[in-house]
């Protein structure tokens, strides 16, 4: 039973990285109705400057928080110089857009940083917290940085003008304009919010699985199956769906499938939600007429 | 151009006006003027190009002649810009934000002003011309009736507390009562707040009934102007938009 209590929360609390990076793929997919197959490296590579930081002496929330800065800014140039610059509609044109930026990332990474796996710091305590022997204090603060990012992006959304604006701006550019909404700043915004939220994920999850270049490949392909259990529209749905494909590998992992092969459930759930029930647990189902 | 001898300098001036989309030219050369104050109302058949000029005006298609309002020229300027300088745009099709709450659709509305606190009491003023929107001020936008999202959008447009008000085809889709209602409500926000309209319509005779000025559009340029009492009487319009 303590090992089952145990699989579940460490589950929840990989669960709410998968969440974190869920969340910044729908953020992203309404803005643009696609996937952004380089969330996961841009995470990476972001990772990597805090790493570099904090090798360099920077102490470990400074560094955080520095990293959180330059992911935005690096999702604020992604979207101004490359995205913004590609008049294509073409799906597929734009999905090797994604694919070149993961590629590319992934390589000056390796580049830059050579491909040797690495130790990242955690910034919690290496005892267990609260006296509780379920979860590493790692796993315990990872939630709970999930959980302040989280409630900081709904109220952002739900409760300022420019989450509004952002909202809009992803729902109907053209009357977002006559509003006087400037809607190529509000992707820009969008971008460089889902690529902080990404940096922090990639920040919490490196002590888990060690920093290398190919460290968000596993995590952004449990990201898409949460995106999609929740339904790839809908925010909160993304959240859902991080959690419960955390426990969800865990828990088969530990008792049915076995570790080897756990990625192998994310995989199971995407052809499974994309079969059996497309627009997601919470997202809404898209009509056409023809 | 016949512009009427009272308006000296005009909010509205539009010279030689052409657009159109791609390779397809709409407007040739349309001009016309409104004075503060004043309705005004762009006539004409399906396809004349009253909706492109619209479109023109706020620059969500590229305009080629000359735009000035309120002695600025305009017609090198984004539509964020020319909203900020007081011009509000009920477009064709309404334009509601569909997945927001109607108090939302409105707040974007006011999105570029900045006293917040007359914003506020905006929601009271429209929600008085409007008390339909009261009752669903936190439904899904998309929820509403035909009317009451045409409501929504021209209440949209008034928490600009706009100078100018562009309107396409308000009447389009609702039941005559609802039509009567919503032109006594523009004629009320024009003479108690000073609000300016242009105001193209296919229902000619309901929209001369509410200007002042009338223009007649076919194929893209101006082939007709005066007073609406003026216009309303021509033989030829008579014949073709009033049916009599």
């Amino acid at each position: 039973m303590d090992t089952f209590v145990h699989q579940v929360l460490a589950g929840l609390a990989t669960g709410g990285i998968y969440a974190s990076v869920a969340l910044a793929l729908v953020m992203i997919h309404q803005a643009t109705h696609l996937l952004n197959f380089a969330q996961g490296e841009m995470a990476m590579f972001s990772t990597y400057i805090a790493w570099a930081l904090i090798n360099a002496g920077v102490p470990y929330w400074a560094a955080f928080f520095l990293t959180i800065g330059f992911a935005f800014v690096l999702g604020l140039a992604i979207q101004h110089f490359v995205m913004r610059n590609i008049r294509s509609t073409s799906v597929l044109q734009l999905v090797i857009v994604f694919i070149g930026l993961l590629v590319i990332f992934n390589s000056v990474a390796g580049w830059l940083f050579t491909y040797t796996i690495k130790v990242f710091p955690s910034p919690f305590p290496k005892e267990s917290l609260f006296g509780q022997k379920y979860l590493s204090s790692h796993e315990l603060g990872a939630i709970g940085v999930t959980l302040v990012v989280l409630t900081l992006l709904w109220a952002f959304f739900r409760f300022t003008e420019l989450g509004l604006a952002m909202r809009a701006a992803a729902q109907n550019p053209t009357s977002s304009r006559l509003v006087g909404i400037r809607v190529a700043w509000m992707l820009a915004l969008g971008w460089g919010l889902a690529a902080a939220i990404g940096a922090i994920a990639g920040m919490m999850v490196a002590p888990i699985v060690y920093l290398d270049p190919n460290m968000m490949a596993g995590i952004l392909l449990y990201a898409f199956a949460a995106a999609l259990i929740g339904g790839i529209d809908s925010p909160g749905g993304a959240v859902v769906g991080g959690l419960l494909v955390g426990v969800l590998e865990n828990v088969l992992g530990a008792y049915v499938v076995g570790n080897e092969l756990k990625l192998g459930v994310a995989l199971v759930l995407i052809i499974g939600v994309l079969l059996v029930k497309p627009s997601g647990l919470f997202g809404s189902v898209q009509v056409t007429r023809v | 151009m016949n512009v009427p001898a009272a308006m000296n300098k005009p909010l509205l001036d539009v010279v030689d006006l052409h657009a159109g989309y791609g390779l397809t030219r709409v407007l040739h050369g349309i001009s016309f003027a409104l004075a503060e104050g004043s309705i005004t109302t762009l006539l004409g058949a399906n396809g004349a190009g009253k909706t492109t000029t619209l479109r023109a005006l706020c620059a969500m298609i590229r305009p080629q002649g000359q735009v000035t309002f309120d002695g600025q020229r305009i017609d090198a300027r984004a539509t964020e810009d020319i909203v900020r300088l007081g011009i509000a745009h009920v477009p064709e099709g309404r334009g509601t934000f569909v997945h927001l709450s109607t108090e939302e659709n409105l707040r974007l509305g006011a999105y570029v002003r900045k006293d917040r606190a007359a914003v506020e009491q905006d929601f009271d003023r429209v929600y008085g011309y409007f008390p339909r929107l009261a009752e669903r001020r936190h439904q899904q936008a998309g929820t509403l009736s035909g009317g009451e999202q045409q409501m929504l959008a021209v209440s949209r447009a008034l928490m600009l507390r706009p100078r100018l008000l562009l309107l396409d085809e308000p009447s389009f889709g609702l039941a005559p009562l609802i039509v009567g209602e919503l032109f006594a409500i523009l004629r009320a926000i024009n003479e108690r707040e000073r609000v300016s309209i242009l105001l193209v319509e296919q229902n000619a005779a309901m929209a001369l009934d509410l200007a002042d000025h009338a223009y007649l559009i076919e194929t893209g340029r101006v082939v007709l102007s005066g007073t609406s009492h003026d216009v309303k009487r021509n033989d030829a319009v008579r014949a073709s938009y009033l049916g009599y």
